[in-house]
């Protein structure tokens, strides 16, 4: 522990700054609490959106396998080869606790899908997965904004977590022993300088008696 | 800001998603995955889907854009089915930020 100067002025400045230590530590428990009641509904919506992304996936994967099956492997890569829609997303910024997490939003309408090849050629489960995919396209992307800020709020609460426990037990501790020392100093001293002013007000007195 | 969207994994999963315009890449090792992964996120793609298999395999170069705002790199079941890596990474995001895995216990019961 650094070694401090038992002054009045010291004393002032450190109670200064356990004031402000207090202080800070308050409105960090506060944006942390906070923080943790957001985190814990994103966290919930992640796992509800995540469920209902896997197995519309899933559903859909087994659709495309039954093409894949029925048309060969080969020829269902073909008919979806050239790409017609570009799934365009824009990308904004919301602000949760002073976290900056992005927020995504299709630019395109997901119900007007075009196909990149013949009805004629392909079995219709290939229709089937590919409107499948894309009626899960909002999902997909509202999974990819949660997913997000679920990471980045949950870094920012660590750190704020961190910060707490900082200044609970470690500096509001340290000032208060260096406030409680300097008092202590200074009140011997008081005790000092007093008997010393009486010792000298005795030995006056003996010489006027 | 407009960006796109990725699929990363193999061909059988990553495929269909051509057909909704995201720009999908076939990969199978940790090389090829690193190297899509790391192209794409050069090229402003703001999400980027990739198969649990894929996502295994490079859990470092994961982490590493989870704190910036783009990519998204979010996990999605792949040829296996799910593997439960996703609702992992979730736990382990929970158990970070609150020190105790407390949301799963409470849905459980």
């Amino acid at each position: 522990m650094a070694k401090v100067n038992p002054t009045r002025m010291e004393l002032t400045r450190l109670k200064k700054r356990r004031a402000t230590a207090v202080r800070g530590h308050k409105l960090l428990k506060d944006k942390r609490d906070e923080m943790i009641r957001r985190f814990i509904l994103l966290a919930q919506r992640e796992q509800k959106l995540r469920i209902e992304c896997d197995n519309g996936l899933a559903e859909c994967a087994v659709r495309f396998a039954d093409v894949g099956a029925s048309m060969g492997q080969a020829a269902a890569t073909e008919a979806l080869i050239y790409p017609v829609n570009s799934a365009a997303i824009s990308v904004g910024e919301q602000n949760i606790m002073s976290v900056r997490v992005p927020t995504f939003k299709v630019v395109q309408q997901a119900s007007k899908i075009s196909l990149s090849y013949s009805m004629a050629t392909t079995p219709p489960e290939l229709d089937d997965a590919v409107l499948q995919l894309s009626r899960l396209l909002n999902q997909l992307i509202e999974l990819a904004e949660t997913q997000k800020a679920c990471e980045m709020l949950s870094d920012e609460i660590e750190k704020t977590r961190r910060r707490v426990n900082a200044l609970e037990h470690v500096m509001i501790p340290e000032l208060d022993q260096q406030i409680r020392e300097i008092t202590m100093k200074l009140d011997e001293n008081e005790r000092g300088t007093l008997s010393r002013l009486m010792k000298v007000k005795d030995m006056i007195q003996e010489d006027v008696g | 800001m407009s960006n796109g969207i990725a699929a990363v994994g193999d061909r059988g999963t990553v495929m269909i998603w051509r057909a909704i315009g995201a720009e999908t890449v076939f990969c199978e090792t940790k090389e090829e995955t690193e190297r899509a992964i790391r192209k794409l996120a050069k090229q402003d793609y703001a999400i980027i889907y990739i198969t649990e298999n894929c996502a295994k395999l490079i859990p470092d170069t994961i982490e590493k854009y989870k704190m910036s705002k783009t990519p998204a790199i979010i996990p999605i079941p792949g040829r296996d089915g799910k593997t439960g890596f996703s609702e992992e990474a979730l736990h382990r995001v929970v158990e970070k930020a609150i020190g105790a895995d407390i949301l799963f216990k409470e849905e459980n019961n």
